[in-house]
């Protein structure tokens, strides 16, 4: 029952500071079965407990939430520790994301041009670029890479802290950990994820312009004049940049939170990095549904 | 690393980022325009206006000139109003005829103002009096196909 013990052993860390009221896991839902229980109860038992657990892990990551809002005072009053941040996680980005962008645009543009061509309408290649990179792929590409960089960095990182005891250690000399490190880490990815979202975008349409007017040879003018007139800044252009925004708090949030809570073992901080990759890959893409059905259809 | 080197690649980065925020916003969306000094409304009146949508342009000449900014149905005339933004750099005879074409087979539908030889001009609020409406593909599809079959009435020329 290490996910149980994990709780309690969250759980008591919690009461430790009296900032945050204790949060209250399964209790006694986690001793192993008695024997004589036919299998069918067993497995209820076992499915009850995990659903449970689930939901308890659920609240404890809302609460866990509220807090790191409740001190980012610090990280953004001593702004020098968030900038550390903003470098590991967005300045180191660059890199990856000017060329993956490029790459993405340069398929959409052979991909594109293939599919239009058939229509006789090659020269809205721009629109088709500029739209699908500004309204999807650009927020949720550049959510996806910065998830598994940057995000199963900071749960690796803040889980080794948490293993070495240098968590506990702040604890004992009264440094607030949500406060010192993981607030400055939050708000650091949600700062960068909006800012390399955007950056995707540009170079992804740069990129189809690249294969689209250079190498293929629709014609320029009508490649940006068309997208010009059909991309809307409010309408795309403002709506990509406020799904990036959401995707790089719920990334900040799992992957911090997975961090703080890991087990204190090297499998324990492995566990927690694959699961804040997978959490926050998944649920970029479920709040990509949902926004788009809110933002473009208007529900 | 020390402290001035971080600030510089951060902010390095923060440029990069809000540079390409502008990029989409100036070269890719069409912001230049929105924000471009003041417009004056027009409306005008039409049967029908097809798939034109607000937002879309309205050119005379081929050049735009402005954009749609709303479409609604007048309830007692039961025709489609459409109100639209024009630059103020731009001055339209009051006899300018309104019509919504169609860039390209499959492209947007927009508005286009040809001009008129009246010596006064459109002002604000003013209701452009001449209109044509949208071509709707299938009525004139249908409407061939009535004439074809109609042939030998005389009706269509070769």
């Amino acid at each position: 029952m290490a996910d149980n013990q994990k709780a309690k052993a969250a759980a008591s860390q919690k009461k430790l500071r009296n900032s945050l009221a204790s949060p209250r896991g399964p209790g006694g839902h986690g001793q192993r079965l008695a024997p004589e229980r036919s299998l069918l109860a067993q497995a209820l038992i076992h499915l009850g407990h995990t659903v449970t657990d689930r939901l308890w892990r659920l609240g404890f990551a809302a609460h866990f939430f509220v807090a790191v809002l409740l001190h980012s005072g610090t990280a953004l009053r001593r702004f020098q520790l968030t900038i550390r941040e903003i470098y590991f996680s967005g300045t180191l980005s660059i890199i990856i994301i000017l060329v993956s962008g490029l790459f993405v645009g340069m398929v959409l543009g052979l991909q594109g041009y293939d599919t239009l061509e058939r229509y006789g309408s090659s020269e809205a290649l721009g629109v088709l670029v500029a739209l699908s990179l500004v309204r999807e792929l650009g927020p949720v590409v550049a959510a996806l890479l910065f998830a598994s960089r940057a995000g199963a960095a900071i749960t690796a990182e803040i889980g080794l802290m948490k293993a070495t005891e240098q968590i506990s250690a702040m604890e004992m000399m009264a440094v607030n950990p949500i406060a010192r490190v993981v607030a400055p880490r939050f708000w650091a990815g949600v700062i960068s994820m909006p800012l390399l979202a955007a950056l995707f975008s540009a170079m992804g349409i740069f990129g189809g312009y690249l294969v689209g007017v250079k190498l293929i040879g629709v014609d320029v003018g009508s490649f940006w004049s068309q997208m010009q007139a059909t991309v809307d800044f409010r309408e795309d252009v403002l709506n990509g940049v406020i799904k990036s925004f959401v995707f790089g708090i719920l990334i900040s949030w799992i992957a911090v939170f997975e961090g703080y809570d890991a087990d204190p073992t090297a499998e324990g901080v492995s566990r927690a990095t694959t699961r804040t990759v997978v959490t926050s890959s998944l649920s970029v893409l479920a709040a990509d549904f949902i926004l788009t059905a809110f933002m473009f259809r208007g529900l | 690393m020390n402290r001035a080197t971080l600030d510089l690649w951060v902010g390095v980065f923060v440029a990069i980022g809000l540079g390409s925020l502008l990029f989409l916003a100036l070269k890719v969306g069409n912001l230049s325009f929105a924000a471009s000094g003041e417009t004056y409304q027009l409306q005008a009146k039409f049967d029908n206006i097809g798939g034109l949508k607000a937002r879309a342009a309205v050119k005379s000449a081929g050049v735009v000139v402005g954009r749609v900014a709303q479409i609604h149905l007048d309830p007692e005339a039961f025709v489609a109003v459409v109100t639209m933004n024009v630059d103020n750099r731009y001055k339209f005879p009051r006899d300018t005829f309104a019509t919504i074409n169609t860039s390209g087979l499959l492209g947007e539908q927009y508005i286009g103002f040809d001009v008129g030889g009246d010596t006064e001009n459109l002002k604000d609020g003013d209701t452009v009096k001449k209109t044509q409406s949208a071509v709707v593909l299938e009525k004139l599809i249908s409407q061939f196909m009535f004439d074809k079959a109609a042939g030998d009435t005389g009706d269509v020329k070769k």
